[in-house]
Order: C-alpha cells, then structure tokens, then sequence
C-alpha cells in the first residue's frame, strides 16, 4: 500500500512539474502575475511529493519489502541498517529517484528565500528547473521505475552490491548529485535571465550560492569516491582517470570556473556572457557524466548499447536541454552588456585566465574520455586512453593554476600593478622555493614531480596566509590578529579552499613521488622491514561478520623500538553475492599512511602480504575537506545569505574582497 | 554503477595484483617488468594498468612481460610484442600517430585558441566607454585643424 502511494506521489509530482513549467513561463511573456505566481506553491508541492515518494521506497526498503523488485535485487534481511538504506540509491532506479529529489528540493529553495527576486525570473528560473525536474520524472517513469511489484515476491533478496557496503560509497553518490544537480540550479538561472534578456549583479549574486553549493558537494562526492577507491580496491590507488570518474571530474572543473567569473558578474558586471555559457556547459557535463554513468557507454568499449533504451533516453534529455541553452545563447548572448572595464593587470584578467585554464583542462578530459569511442567510429581504430595520458596533458595546467593562483588572488580589481602585488608576496614565493630546493637536494635527483608539487603546496598555503594578513589593516600585530579574526567568512572561505588546494596538490605529489612497495609471502610470526617500519604479522583468524566471512590479519607496526600499533587488514567473502572484497588495513599518520593488504593463503604455508609505505597520502584528502570547508565558510558569509541578495543589488562599489 | 558490476566480475577470481611468486630475482629486471606493466592496460579491466589489476588476465600478461625479458627483449620490443598480440587497445597511453594527433593535439590547440579570444577579449574590453579614449584618426586630426582654423 505505501509503495503503490509512493508511485502515486511521484506520477502526481510529474504533473505538477508539467504544470509548473508552463503556466509560469507563459506568465512572465504575458505579465500576468496570478499565472508567475503558480511557480512557487507547485515547486514546493513538488518537493514534497517526490520526499513521499523517496521515503515510500526507503521504508520499503527498511521493511525488506521483497514484493517489490529493486528490493528484491539489491537488498537482502541480514544487511545492517545503513546498508539497507542506502541501498536504496546504490542502484539505478532509486539513485534517479535520488536526483529527481534533489532537483525539486533545489527548485523548492528558490521558492522559499527567493521573495527578493524579481517575479518574472523567479517564475522563469523555476519553470525551466520544473523542465529538467519532468523529463527525469519521465525518465523514471517509463524506463526506470522504482516501484514495479513482482507477482511471486521470493523470500530474500540478492543483497546489495558488497563493495557499497561501505561507509565510504554509501555517501559518495548522494554527495555527487547534490552537485550535478547544484549545477541544474545555475543552468535554470542562466536560462532564464537569457529569457529575461538581463543579466545583472543581482543575478550573480543569486548565482553564487548554487555555484558554491554545487562546488562543495562535487567535491566532497569525488573526495569519497577516491578515498574509497584507496583503501578499498587493495593497492592504495586514489585516481584512476576512469570515464565514471571523469564524468565527475569535468562538472567540478566547470563549477570552479563557474565560481570565479560569477565573482566577475557579481562585483564587476563584466564577463557575463562567457558566465551564462559556462552555466549551460557546467549542467551539460552533469548530464553527460549521468549519460556515460548509466548508458555503460564508456566504462568499457565492449560495454557499448549495455542499456541501451535508457542511454538514448538520457542521450535525448541532454540533447534538448543543450540545445535549447545553446540556441538560446546564441540568439540572446549580445544583449548583454558589460558594464565594469578592466586593465591589463587586474584580478578580472587573472580570473579571465583561471576560466581559459580551468576551461581548457575540462576540455582536455573530455576529449581523452570519448577519444576511444571517436577513435573506433571514425578512424578504426580500438585504443585506450589512460592514466599516462592525462598525467602529461592535464597536469600542466593544474600547475601554471596554481602558480598564477595566489596572484591573482591579490590584485586589486579593476587596475592593480603585478609589481607591488609581488613584493608583498615575496616571503611566500622564496618560501616555497626554499621548501623545493630543500625536497630537490634531498632525494638525490630523481623526478621533478615533488619539487614541484611542494611548492605549489607552500606557495599556495603561504599564499592564502599572506592574503589574509594583508587584510588586516597597518596596526600592531595584536590589533591585525584580532582583525583577522573578525574578517568576513567570505575572505577565511577563499583562504581555507585556496590553501585546501595547495595541500591536495602536495598530497598528490608526494604520494606519488615517494611511495615504496613491499611485496611477499610471510609466515604467521614473521618480521620483516619495509622502508625503515618493522611489519609483524601475528596472527591469521576467519572471523565472522553480520553478512560475510572474512579472513582477518592481525599486524603489528614498529619503527626501531617505538611501537606504532595494530593493524588488521581483511579479505571479505559475501555469500550471498558470492563476491570478496579487501579491506586495507591503513594506520593513517599526518606524513605517511602505512597501508597493509593481506592475499591468498600460499601454497606452501604463509599468506602474501604487501605493505605500502604511503607518504602524505592523507594530505588529498585532508585538502579536499579544506577546499569543501572554504566553500561552506564562504556559503555561510552575511553577504550570501541568499535572501540578502537582490536587495542590494547595487554593482558600482566593490567591498573590500 | 556499471563499473562497480565490472569491477566485482574481477574481483570474483580472489586474486591480486603482482604476486609475490611473479617477481623476478633480478630487481633490475623486476624494475623494468612493473615499468611496462604500468603501462599496459589489463584487458577486462576498467582504466586499470596489469600492475595494478587483480583479474587473472592481467596476471597472464605480467608473466609474459617478464618471460619476454628474461629471454632477453628491450623495453621497446616487449611493447611491441604484446601490441601486437592483443592491439593496440592494451596501450594506456595512447600512441602519437595517425588520428591520436587530434587528441594529443586537442588540449594544446584549444589553449592557444582560448588564450587569443580571452587576450582579444580583454584587450576589446578596455576601450570601451569609461577608459581613455582613442587618439584621433588622421581624418578626425584634420577636420580638427580645420575647425581650429576657422575660429
């Protein structure tokens, strides 16, 4: 009964979303305030259907309701709790059901806070988010339903997918679709101010916020997937350039340029054009990462037409929406009209070259992802493009970023001069280069990679801090301290993100360039040295688990006489599923994550091990938890609370940023 | 979702990455053994090197990389022969020739493009109303003096 209200709930929301994405449009080209007005009960109507709908599945879910079909294929009575809920997005129908919900949930905000919008935008901005809202309801509907019944229901299920089964994974989708679908928000702001033919610091100002929001939960989502990906998959490997990944590494690069001209359009009023585009393109990569996630277009060649009906579905969907944003560029883009002008040497160029970067680098994975497919159509030929790739095309403009980043950050708006810019710069600048040379000397010649990646690191941390302090004012330290302190979240957000980067870089580098490996088959009782830790493998046991049997090392860690503690790395079988997993054991430092995978009882007595010495390798992470905390901070800012927005919409005078 | 069905097909055969009974005495050797294996792709994989993979096929090709050069190949000729075994899909980094071009070619054209329209862009932007004015084309010059003249 409460699935079949669920689906009830959920064919209703359609129907209101057809209607809101009609009658407030026509209400706005006509003027008539009734018919604009539609937008605001529907979208949160909307919202709280679908809500109904998603917790109809969840509880369906919870109960093990093995009458229904996707609980019967991904959900089993011996699963945790946890794992029973968040099985419900860790298949295709429920995590559509996910994103159709967050896409109303999206469109619900602007119909609470957005009372300071003008009228015709908001009902614009919500009928074109109602449209993106529909055709994935239609999506679900007709080709994905969540809620379809079997006539003979079994008496268990098949269990959900065990590597989901993980507190990593389990949050690493919901996190991703608040982004992508953040990026739905922004697309639905860039339609309608084309509609409405104005583009105006108002609009960045309301812009912002979902760029920011979008931004955080991509990165959180990503940050998951890969810690996931290293401690999960049995080799410590946190990037694979993998298309899935990909298709969410695009969306992040496109909501960072994003960010920063919407900063443009906000303070200046210039760049507006090339903002709006980047909108539409940023919501076309959620689309296409949704596309080459389900179609199983890219993750294998072979794979090709895996769903075929639901790929070309969502293949349609794109298509539409890009199209439509795109004609509707083009037709309207000239109206806009920049207001602020720049010089030469002013934070608006340095942000005009971030988005050529930022841009460029999309771009770059965009091509390596659908290179293999382009090449076997067009030119015969079945190739892969993987890791060896990216790492030389992409790379580099990760770096020249981060090198123009604490620049940029500094110079003034409008006309600034680079020298003086520079001279305040300088203590971060030799810093950073003291820090590589040191880190150069010392690993006696080898790669360029850690050098280059520990200054990028200092650089931009010492960067963030110079650009703080130099906020503060002229006073004694004492004074300037306590400015710091009171200084906007906005200015501590950028700070925080900025410097989350520099960390991440120098993760990245550092485990890469200083990683050992150690690879063997130990006896139970065995010691044995790998780069100066002592590995001490005590025991063996088969120890049972809620929903699995694993077989559970017990490993102690030493450096020269100093204990360091007890790992217990695992190999997991799931019976049900009949599939093993790894668990790494991982005694995470701050310099270095020992990481220790146990393998195959040997033949001749003894288990392999091998064990990892992996330098800094928290530090990606740790970055990436700066970067989402800046965004949350600078979220939280007075100025951006949303409703402040358009109230002050005056641009002329730029705040102190 | 796809690939996490892709990976668990692999992980069905509970084996792992380089085994200790696949390294090579010779550390040298072994050296350049993961070097190629880094390198190639393991077949059923998702964007996985044979070094990293799991799936017996990739162990397969491990073994054979270190046959090969224990029977005394290059770096270059191992490559190759596996190239040309199983194509040149088992390549991670994709070759340098033929239609690659456009990709290997792609990012740096698109920088060059979007650096002129930004640069073009910025330079336009900077005489628009507001900044200094123009200097005065030699008509307008002319007409000026006349003016001037006239007074």
């Amino acid at each position: 009964m409460i699935t079949e209200f669920g689906h009830f709930a959920l064919i209703l929301a359609f129907c209101i979303a057809l209607v809101q994405a009609i009658v407030p449009l026509v209400g706005a080209a006509k003027r008539w305030p009734g018919w604009m007005a539609v937008a605001i009960p529907a979208a949160q109507a909307q919202f709280l259907l679908i809500t109904l709908s998603f917790a109809a599945l969840t509880y369906a879910f919870v109960v093990s309701d093995f009458s229904l079909r996707l609980v019967v294929l991904n959900s089993h009575t011996d699963k945790p709790l946890i794992y029973k809920i968040s099985g419900v997005w860790g298949n295709h129908e429920g995590s559509m059901l996910l994103w159709v919900l967050i896409v109303a949930l999206f469109g619900a905000t602007v119909a609470w806070f957005g009372t300071a919008l003008p009228p015709s935008l908001r009902a614009r901005v919500l009928a074109v988010q109602a449209m993106i809202g529909a055709a994935f309801m239609a999506f679900l509907l007709w080709t994905s339903n969540p809620f379809l019944r079997l006539a003979v229901p079994p008496m268990n299920g098949e269990d959900l997918n065990p590597l989901l089964q993980d507190p990593g994974l389990a949050f690493h989708p919901p996190f991703l679709y608040l982004g992508y679908v953040g990026l739905s928000m922004t697309f639905s702001f860039a339609l309608a101010a084309l509609i409405e033919g104005r583009v105006d610091a108002a609009w960045g100002r309301w812009v912002r916020p979902y760029t920011l929001a979008a931004w955080v939960f991509l990165t959180i989502g990503i940050a998951l997937g890969s810690w996931w990906a290293y401690y999960e998959l049995g080799w410590g490997g946190f990037w694979f350039w993998d298309p899935v990944e990909n298709a969410s590494f695009m969306p992040w690069l496109l909501s960072v340029a994003l960010l920063h001209s919407a900063i443009v359009v906000e303070k200046r009023e210039s760049l507006k054009s090339w903002t709006i585009l980047l909108a539409i393109l940023g919501f076309g990569f959620s689309l296409i990462g949704t596309f080459i996630t389900r179609s199983g277009l890219l993750t294998s060649v072979h794979a090709f037409a895996n769903d075929p009906e639901r790929g070309m579905v969502l293949l349609l969907i794109l298509a539409v929406f890009m199209m439509a944003g795109l004609i509707l560029f083009v037709v309207r883009a000239g109206t806009m009209q920049a207001r602020g002008v720049f010089g030469l040497g002013s934070r608006e160029t340095m942000l005009v070259i971030n988005n050529v970067l930022l841009a460029v680098a999309a771009f770059i994975v965009f091509v390596g992802t659908l290179w293999p497919l382009v090449a076997e159509m067009f030119f015969d030929r079945k190739l892969t493009v993987g890791a060896p790739f990216f790492d030389t095309a992409f790379t580099p403009f990760m770096v020249v970023l981060g090198i123009i980043l604490p620049v940029g950050a500094m110079l003034p708006w409008k006309r600034g001069k680079i020298g003086s810019v520079m001279r305040s710069l300088m203590p971060a600048f030799l810093l950073a280069l003291a820090v590589a040379a040191l880190i150069y000397a010392m690993q006696s010649g080898k790669s360029a990679l850690a050098p280059v990646g520990m200054f990028l690191g200092t650089w931009l941390v010492a960067g963030a801090l110079v650009d703080l302090w130099g906020r503060t004012g002229r006073q004694g330290w004492q004074q300037r301290l306590g400015r710091m302190r009171r200084l906007p979240r906005a200015d501590w957000g950028k700070a925080v993100a900025h410097a989350g980067m520099g960390v991440t870089m120098a993760g990245i580098a550092g485990l890469m360039a200083w990683e050992s490996e150690d690879i063997r088959v130990a006896q139970v009782g065995d010691r044995f040295e790998v780069s100066g830790y002592t590995i001490w493998l005590r025991a063996v046991n088969e120890v049972p688990g809620p929903n699995y049997r694993a077989t559970r090392a017990e490993v102690a860690l030493s450096r020269g006489s100093e204990s360091i503690g007890t790992v217990f790395p695992e190999k997991r079988i799931y019976p049900v599923a009949g599939m093993p997993t790894t668990e790494a054991g991982i005694d995470n430092g701050f310099l270095r994550d020992l990481y220790v995978v146990i393998g195959d009882k040997q033949e001749g007595g003894g288990w392999a091990v091998r064990t990892y010495v992996k330098p800094l390798a928290n530090w990606i992470w740790g970055g990436a938890i700066l970067m989402a905390l800046g965004g949350f901070l600078s979220l939280s800012d007075r100025r951006h609370r949303v409703a402040a927005g358009a109230r002050k919409s005056v641009a002329g005078g730029v705040p102190a940023e | 979702m796809k690939r996490l069905v892709l990976i668990l097909m692999l992980m069905a055969a509970p084996l792992w990455a380089v085994e200790p009974d696949e390294v090579l005495d010779d550390p040298a050797l072994e050296t350049r053994a993961r070097e190629i294996s880094s390198g190639l792709r393991c077949l059923v994989c998702r964007n996985e090197s044979i070094d990293e993979s799991n799936a017996s096929l990739a162990r397969d090709l491990r073994l054979l990389v270190r046959e090969r050069l224990v029977a005394g190949d290059s770096d270059r000729e191992v490559v190759d022969f596996i190239v040309d075994r199983y194509g040149e899909y088992v390549l991670l980094e994709p070759r340098k020739d033929g239609a690659n071009l456009l990709l290997w070619w792609a990012g740096p054209g698109m920088l060059i493009l979007a650096a002129l329209v930004a640069a073009l862009y910025v330079r336009g932007q900077r005489v628009q109303p507001g900044s200094e004015p123009e200097a005065l084309s030699a008509d307008e010059a002319r007409r000026l003096d006349e003016v001037m003249k006239d007074e």
